[in-house]
């Protein structure tokens, strides 16, 4: 079972075998991180272009690590000081930067379907590193990989997904791939942060966070975005964390002992996580960030390590 | 991918006991050649060359009574031919010891153009500085394309470059054979 995708775009259009594959891959690059020198040649003579027009800190600065771990020349393009400012569309800026024979371009986009115009556009191959409400892939895989390292398998896992679900493609990108190697997802959030027809993705919902935390293995936290608030899909900050928030208190009378707790950060301490739970023993929210720059290893590998008669 | 012909048996070169023989022929002449097993490690090519750095390490336990350390090397990150086979597959490597100051003996089991070994010699020394580095190789069946030349030699095997050499081993095989394979549309 080899790759043979152009593009990462979704975790939707994968099957189980290529989730595997590219987590197989992405555990075995882990070791790159503790060398004393953090270079290997594989993608010598490659371009990278890290194309963000969303604020992002982690993702961008892990997929550049990860092409210059695998020595790739990595270019940053991010939409603030670029001529996205100055009016020009999106597939003008990507046909400009096509023009520079890049050999992978990582997009991040506040539009769903924004790396897929631009697969379908580019002969280069195309990162999906955020798009919009709809996936973000590499997020799921490290995901993915962090809960392979901690729990040694897939099937027959189950996991809470707490928080935003409508606004999250976190969210959306782990069910797909939870899914599909076997786990057992329940969503949970307030009634107006879960979208209609949720339970078509093969989930379950519930309404409480002590009924979704209950005996499953385990708790992905999702950032609460604080413009919901504004927008009024929930009262306020302090009755979200009041009902929401995971405290020790709720863990300790609901969850097992060995649950794993996950966010995909950027954490807001007091809201959906308190800091003992943030920083606690169940805790591997850090450990997810290092295996970030693994899982990027593997995709860029996997994507641009091959120019043959792979496909 | 292309597809790959199939291949018959041509002739065995070793059996189980010339196979052993010469593993342990190669253990001796290590140590001979190394003054004894001090600062010695194994470090196997996936994955064959792993099996044998473990069988080597286990002879050298039983002559010289030293306890080797073996590690394992995955060089796909390293090869001059990543763009023309396809995606790559990545295992791993896994030295689990400092390979600085350490005389570091490379196994694997067929030397064929060399540049495998190319390869290996980059990614160990980008995980150090090892003393010096020695090739253990248990078949060695010619055509180099590099100037590359094994330290020890199980057997030295002059081959045709569209024959190729099967190493059969116990852990992987049930077996432990070394053959020549041809392609059936000869």
């Amino acid at each position: 079972m080899g790759w043979t995708r152009k593009d990462l775009l979704s975790i939707r259009e994968l099957d189980a075998a290529e989730i595997v594959l590219l987590v197989e891959t992405a555990a075995s690059l882990q070791e790159i991180a503790g060398r004393e020198i953090k270079k290997v040649p594989a993608l010598r003579g490659k371009t990278i272009v890290n194309l963000f027009y969303e604020n992002s800190t982690r993702t961008r600065t892990s997929f550049e690590i990860a092409g210059k771990w695998l020595s790739a020349d990595v270019v940053n393009f991010s939409a603030g000081g670029s001529s996205a400012a100055k009016g020009e569309s999106f597939i003008d800026t990507a046909r400009n930067i096509a023009a520079m024979s890049p050999d992978v371009v990582v997009v991040r986009h506040a539009s769903a379907g924004a790396a897929e115009i631009l697969a379908r556009t580019l002969p280069c191959s195309i990162v999906n590193a955020g798009d919009g409400a709809h996936e973000h892939p590499t997020q799921a895989l490290l995901d993915l990989l962090t809960i392979k390292e901690h729990k040694g398998h897939f099937e027959g896992l189950s996991v809470a997904i707490v928080g935003d679900i409508t606004h999250s493609r976190v969210a959306r990108s782990n069910i797909h791939g939870m899914r599909k190697l076997g786990m057992t997802v329940t969503v949970a959030g307030p009634p107006t942060l879960i979208p209609p027809f949720v339970q078509e993705l093969g989930v379950k919902v519930a309404y409480r966070l002590e009924d979704a935390i209950r005996d499953v293995d385990v708790i992905m936290m999702l950032r609460l975005q604080q413009e919901r608030m504004s927008s009024g899909l929930i009262p306020s900050l302090r009755e979200y964390s009041r009902y929401w928030g995971l405290t020790l208190d709720k863990l300790r009378a609901e969850a097992r002992p060995d649950v794993l707790i996950m966010h995909p950060g950027p954490v807001n301490r007091g809201v959906e996580l308190s800091p003992e739970v943030a920083d606690g023993p169940y805790s591997v929210i850090l450990d997810q960030v290092a295996k970030g720059v693994a899982v990027r290893m593997g995709v860029l590998l996997l994507l641009a390590g091959a120019r043959g008669e792979a496909a | 991918m292309t597809t790959r012909p199939r291949l018959r048996e041509k002739a065995q070169v070793l059996d189980d006991a010339a196979l052993d023989r010469a593993l342990t022929r190669i253990a001796h002449e290590i140590l001979e050649r190394n003054g004894g097993a001090k600062d010695l490690a194994f470090v196997g090519l996936r994955t064959r060359g792993v099996t044998l750095a473990h069988r080597l390490a286990a002879k050298i336990a039983a002559i010289d009574g030293a306890h080797l350390p073996v590690g394992t090397l995955d060089i796909t990150l390293y090869r001059d031919d990543l763009d023309m086979r396809g995606a790559p597959v990545v295992r791993g490597t896994d030295i689990p010891f400092s390979i600085k100051n350490k005389a570091v003996v490379l196994v694997d089991d067929v030397l064929f153009t060399g540049r495998t070994i190319r390869a290996a010699l980059d990614a160990l020394i980008d995980l150090g500085r090892p003393l010096m580095i020695q090739l253990a190789i248990l078949i060695d069946r010619g055509h180099r394309e590099l100037p590359i030349r094994p330290d020890y030699v199980g057997k030295n095997l002059p081959t045709s470059r569209r024959e190729s050499v099967a190493v059969r081993l116990r852990e992987h095989d049930g077996e432990d054979r070394v053959v020549i394979e041809e392609p059936e549309e000869a």
